[in-house]
């Protein structure tokens, strides 16, 4: 099987909603992945759409990057609406 | 349990002073219970025991199907049949969920299902046992699943994500095993003739010790227990997880009007919890190393589908290359 590619699966649960990772499963092309993914991630109306993509075509972060990416964000306060306190009588903003 | 005895290279527990500052920022993130990710730095010894256990888990689900497979064809009736099929995909299944967990650690699905075939690898003792007669595929779903059920759901909170992840998952699915296993065993009883209800006895007292080998051995017999604790990979002991599943299936039981054949077991008001007695732990150790009563049967028919099966596996690689091949002359 390791000359079968990895995929990951991505499945949407409801109209609406994000796609979101569930899991990963082998494949020799991508009809098959599609294939097992709705047999392994969806035998219980777990989802509406599925999603499946080479592992190999993501680009992911590193956890030793987290500080570099994350961090900056942790400063800006000012983002948040809860920054920014009006009077009562302003009412609801 | 559906890993046993899993090996967790450490004779001695290092203290923080003893440990390197990359070794002392994981134990403080595990002891802070921040679920540990396939890019984390991990000691190498976490490392080897989670693809140890989670593969040895996944081997369990694996051949775990086997048992169940012999009364597919004999299933009494088709509703029990779609059931017993639907179980057996979703063993299927959590293999699988398991098989991914393990590769987010750098293990080759493909070595380490080998291991399994070469005998190097271990799957849960419970698996080498046969199932003899109908009531054997309830007692299955009720003891065997129930005892995983117990174990899995402590694991639901094991320090590495993708393994908790796919507990989540598993667990889920498994208490419509439990279930449906019980109703097959109450049904015979309620409904069933004399000669059926003796079915369910007799399945029954044949799978209970057994069942309770799966949680491993005593506490204290476990050396590897307590690294793992420490890890958080193992969340309670083998004993403790054994007594959960006694006092919660003892009135089961009597519900069903059944008994195990323990002359031991008994309530104890004052512990609050059943006595039971002592498992034949040689028993235990001689199947584990193979001498159990299917272990030869088990892994022949594991190796007889690997080896049957190339060809579908060559031929959907060819299948996809021709494809790709096509699709490249057309554009």
């Amino acid at each position: 099987m390791s000359e079968w590619r990895l995929y990951e699966v991505f499945v949407r649960s409801k109209h609406g909603l994000n796609h979101k990772h569930v899991g990963s499963v082998h494949a020799a092309d991508n009809e098959m992945a599609m294939e097992n993914a709705r047999e392994l991630y969806t035998r219980r109306n777990e989802g509406v759409s599925i999603w499946v993509v080479p592992s190999e075509t993501i680009t992911a972060s590193a956890s030793d990057e987290k500080e570099i990416l994350f961090d900056p964000s942790e400063d800006k306060v000012y983002r948040h609406a809860s920054f920014y306190k009006l009077p009562d009588e302003v009412g609801h903003m | 349990m559906y890993a046993q005895m899993v090996d967790t290279g450490t004779k001695r527990l290092k203290t923080l002073e003893e440990m390197s500052p990359e070794e002392r920022d994981f134990q403080e993130k595990v002891d802070a219970e921040t679920k540990i990710e396939a890019k984390n730095w991990m000691p190498d010894g976490y490392r080897k025991t989670l693809v140890r256990q989670i593969s040895q888990h996944a081997h369990s689900e694996i051949v775990g199907m086997l048992p169940e497979g012999n009364w597919v064809t004999r299933a009494p009736t088709l509703k029990r049949k779609l059931q017993l099929m639907a179980k057996i995909q979703d063993e299927a299944g959590h293999g699988l969920y398991l098989y991914s967990a393990m590769e987010t650690l750098g293990a080759d699905r493909d070595e380490e299902i080998q291991k399994l075939h070469d005998g190097k690898a271990k799957y849960s003792s419970i698996f080498n046992y046969p199932t003899l007669n109908w009531a054997d595929m309830g007692a299955v779903g009720w003891l065997v699943d129930g005892a995983a059920i117990v174990n899995q759901v402590v694991l639901q909170r094991t320090s590495y994500g993708p393994y908790s992840r796919a507990m989540v998952r598993i667990c889920k699915e498994e208490s419509f095993h439990q279930r449906q296993g019980y109703q097959i065993l109450l049904d015979m009883m309620r409904e069933g003739t004399q000669e059926q209800k003796d079915m369910v006895q007799d399945a029954i007292n044949r799978l209970w010790w057994p069942a309770l080998m799966m949680f491993g051995p005593h506490d204290d017999e476990s050396p590897n227990s307590q690294q793992s604790m420490v890890w958080k990979i193992k969340r309670k002991s083998n004993d403790e997880l054994r007594q959960m599943f006694i006092d919660q299936t003892i009135p089961q039981l009597e519900f069903l009007g059944c008994t195990v054949p323990d002359p031991d077991l008994k309530w104890n008001e004052e512990s609050g919890h059943y006595d039971f007695g002592e498992i034949n732990w040689k028993e235990f150790y001689d199947v584990l190393k193979g001498d159990g009563p299917c272990n030869h049967e088990r892994i022949s028919t594991r190796r007889k589908a690997i080896d049957e099966g190339a060809w579908v596996r060559e031929a959907a690689v060819a299948y996809a290359a021709k494809q790709k091949q096509r699709a490249a002359k057309a554009a």
